[in-house]
């Protein structure tokens, strides 16, 4: 009573059906609930499976390792190891000052610079040290402060450095190659990474492999045909020669003359692949490939050639080169000296753009036109490198005489190094154009047929009195071997005239001449001084480069007189050195 | 009918147990299986680093200096320079020094 007269609600008389629609309502309510609670439990399994599941359960990445790149030793000139970041989330940072020291020491920073960095509250993630190696961040991780993490990364390793630059490139910050081999083989290093659902237990282990959702694939092993140590020598001699010469810059490439598998390849200016914190666009140019010169007289052997091979002149036919200067269409072409009458070998021997020049008059313009592009001249290399160039060889439809005439002699057409050196792939395969290969080949192509053997036979005694006395090269001889090659000085063009001063020294040979196994092209550009032909400038590299590769590969000597020793027997020197030194 | 189901009932007991036991085993020894392959994986990334360890020291440049510095090494010139053919025959050439 003494409520109802306090709270006036209860005196209110309710109608009862109100009280029955409520309880209808909470029915209604629990019967929803039982029917979704039989419908998860029943029918639809899976929703809460997969809940259930998320609690233990955890898809973990699987990193994949960016495939190494190998010599054809198996040498290692690219390879990936893992490292590690450390990073802080400055707000969960909780270290004593003699913990923040300890740090600092294993990350060798300055104290100040890392308590700075702990006081950025303000940001979640900041990287203390990035990639430093799994040692190192072991002993970091050992001083158990809270809120240091790591993490794990790849860094790309080049342990030859320099040496290897240009062939191998290098990859960015996000592992794809950007230069070289490693652009050039980006699909097969790439790897791919991969994930996998697995159960973790209470103290964070791996019970259980539930499925494999995406398998890793790591990115596969890349073998180049390059030899590091030929590498290295090129590298060495090159390198000295452009320094000696005060020279703009240089190639060198070494081709296998059996099957066209580039055995080295180096350019200077170089760069340091693992420190590329200075590089320079002129560094990481791989001349060889991509930028074009005019070859001048190496391509002489080629013209002189083809006109043997069509029976136009013979080795002893005498070609008038008087008074050393000769009008074409107007147009002057010199010889550095004046030679008067001079056999087809001795053209070459002694590098008469006059005699070289009157021989390619005498060919039809198709002919010559062709044989070039069928040479590789004026046609991109199929090497997979990125940025090969193609060449300038204007089409043989548009020759004028006077053109015709430079050519032979190699001015009016540019070419790459390695084009000119693949081009002499002819001479050491009895005629044969062998393709080029970046990668280690398992067996010697056949290669296209553009010359006869004998002619091929008869131009290769001619490239070897080149290096005779009485040649234009005989610093390009090698004691013990026979070689052969052909030397070339040209002005450089520069907007379109030739410039007084400015040369191209270059020197392609091949050796031993019995049986030959390497070609080395050398170009030297811009290099200082008066002794700027090709003889004096890039023969003594070819020799050095040459005489050192066949005793590192422990290729017998087919001229052993050369060396200076004494002969056991009379009857084997003889029949190993057929009078091929012989001035001519 | 009561004994057999008495015994149906202990042998589904035991079964049950088999499954947890065997299960538990299972996650035991995948649990190995894991830590062994982190371990090659750990294997594989030290063999890397030491190919690059290898592979800086090495380095020609690095060969060459130590043997011609430190170990006073230099090229075999041609007068010291023997060629011996197949047979084991000097074939051309003396040797340099008697």
């Amino acid at each position: 009573m003494k409520y109802e007269k306090r709270t006036p609600e209860l005196r209110l008389k309710l109608e009862g059906w109100r009280s029955r629609f409520v309880l209808v309502l909470a029915m209604l309510g629990f019967a929803v609930l039982v029917g979704r609670a039989f419908y998860l439990q029943g029918m639809d399994t899976s929703f809460l499976q997969a809940k259930g599941e998320e609690r233990y359960a955890r898809v973990i990445e699987m990193p994949a390792s960016r495939g190494p790149v190998k010599d054809r030793n198996g040498n290692p000139l690219a390879i990936s190891t893992p490292v590690e970041s450390i990073w802080i989330s400055p707000d969960d940072v909780e270290a004593r000052s003699a913990q923040v020291l300890a740090l600092a020491r294993v990350l060798d920073m300055g104290g100040a610079e890392l308590r700075q960095k702990i006081a950025s509250k303000d940001r979640q993630f900041v990287y203390l040290k990035r990639q430093i190696s799994p040692d190192r961040a072991a002993k970091v991780m050992a001083l158990r402060i809270p809120g240091v993490f790591e993490q794990r990364e790849y860094r790309r390793y080049y342990p030859a450095g320099a040496i290897m630059a240009h062939v191998v490139g290098f990859t960015g910050v996000d592992d794809n190659g950007q230069e070289g081999v490693e652009l050039a083989e980006q699909a097969r290093l790439a790897g791919t990474p991969g994930s996998r659902r697995v159960i973790r237990d209470r103290k964070g282990r791996i019970v259980e492999d539930v499925e494999s959702v995406r398998a890793p694939r790591d990115g596969e092993e890349v073998d180049l045909a390059v030899d590091e140590r030929l590498q290295y020598l090129a590298h060495r001699e090159l390198r000295a020669a452009v320094a000696a010469h005060h020279a703009k810059g240089g190639s060198l490439v070494i081709l296998d003359a059996r099957t066209g598998e580039i055995l080295a390849l180096v350019n200077m200016p170089d760069f340091n692949p693992n420190n590329r914190a200075n590089l320079m666009p002129r560094e990481t140019r791989n001349r060889s490939v991509t930028d074009l010169f005019e070859p001048g007289s190496t391509m002489k052997p080629f013209t002189i050639a083809a006109a043997l091979d069509d029976g136009i002149v013979k080795p002893d036919t005498v070609i008038d080169t008087a008074p050393g200067w000769i009008r074409i269409d107007g147009w002057p072409i010199h010889d550095s000296h004046p030679h008067g009458l001079l056999t087809v070998s001795q053209i070459i021997q002694v590098s008469s753009n006059i005699g070289t020049a009157k021989i390619m008059l005498r060919e039809p313009r198709e002919r010559m036109g062709t044989l070039l592009r069928e040479l590789g001249f004026g046609v991109a290399p199929r090497i997979g490198f990125p940025g090969a160039a193609k060449g300038l060889l204007r089409p043989w439809t548009e020759w004028r005489p006077v053109e015709q005439a430079t050519i032979a002699y190699g001015q009016g057409i540019s070419v790459s190094l390695l084009q000119l050196a693949r081009a002499y792939t002819v001479f050491t395969n009895d005629g044969r154009l062998l393709p080029l290969s970046l990668l280690k080949r398992d067996s010697a192509p056949i290669g296209k047929p553009l010359y006869t053997a004998r002619t091929v036979h008869e131009v290769t005694r001619m490239l070897e009195r080149v290096v005779a006395p009485g040649g234009t090269a005989p610093l390009a001889q090698v004691p013990g071997y026979r070689v052969a090659g052909k030397t070339g000085t040209a002005l450089k063009p520069e907007n379109g005239r030739y410039v007084e001063g400015k040369y191209v020294s270059s020197f392609v040979g091949f050796g031993p001449v019995s049986d030959p196994r390497f070609i080395v092209a050398v170009m030297i550009d811009e290099p200082e001084g008066l002794r700027n032909f090709g003889g004096d400038v890039a023969a003594p590299v070819f020799a050095s480069v040459m005489g050192s590769a066949l005793r590192l590969l422990s290729i017998p000597p087919d001229a052993p007189q050369t060396l200076n020793v004494k002969a056991l027997e009379r009857g084997e020197l003889e029949a190993n050195a057929p009078g091929a030194r012989a001035p001519g | 009918m009561g004994r057999v189901n008495a015994l149906l009932l202990a042998a589904v007991i035991a079964c049950a147990l088999g499954v947890i036991t065997s299960q538990h085993r299972a996650r035991k020894l995948f649990a190995e299986l894991d830590a062994e392959q982190a371990a090659a994986k750990k294997l594989d990334e030290e063999w890397t680093q030491l190919q690059l360890e290898q592979g800086t020291w090495a380095t020609h440049k690095r060969v060459e200096a130590v043997a011609s510095r430190q170990l006073g090494m230099r090229f075999a010139d041609p007068d010291t320079t023997v060629i011996i053919d197949r047979a084991g025959v000097p074939a051309a050439g003396a040797p340099g020094r008697p």
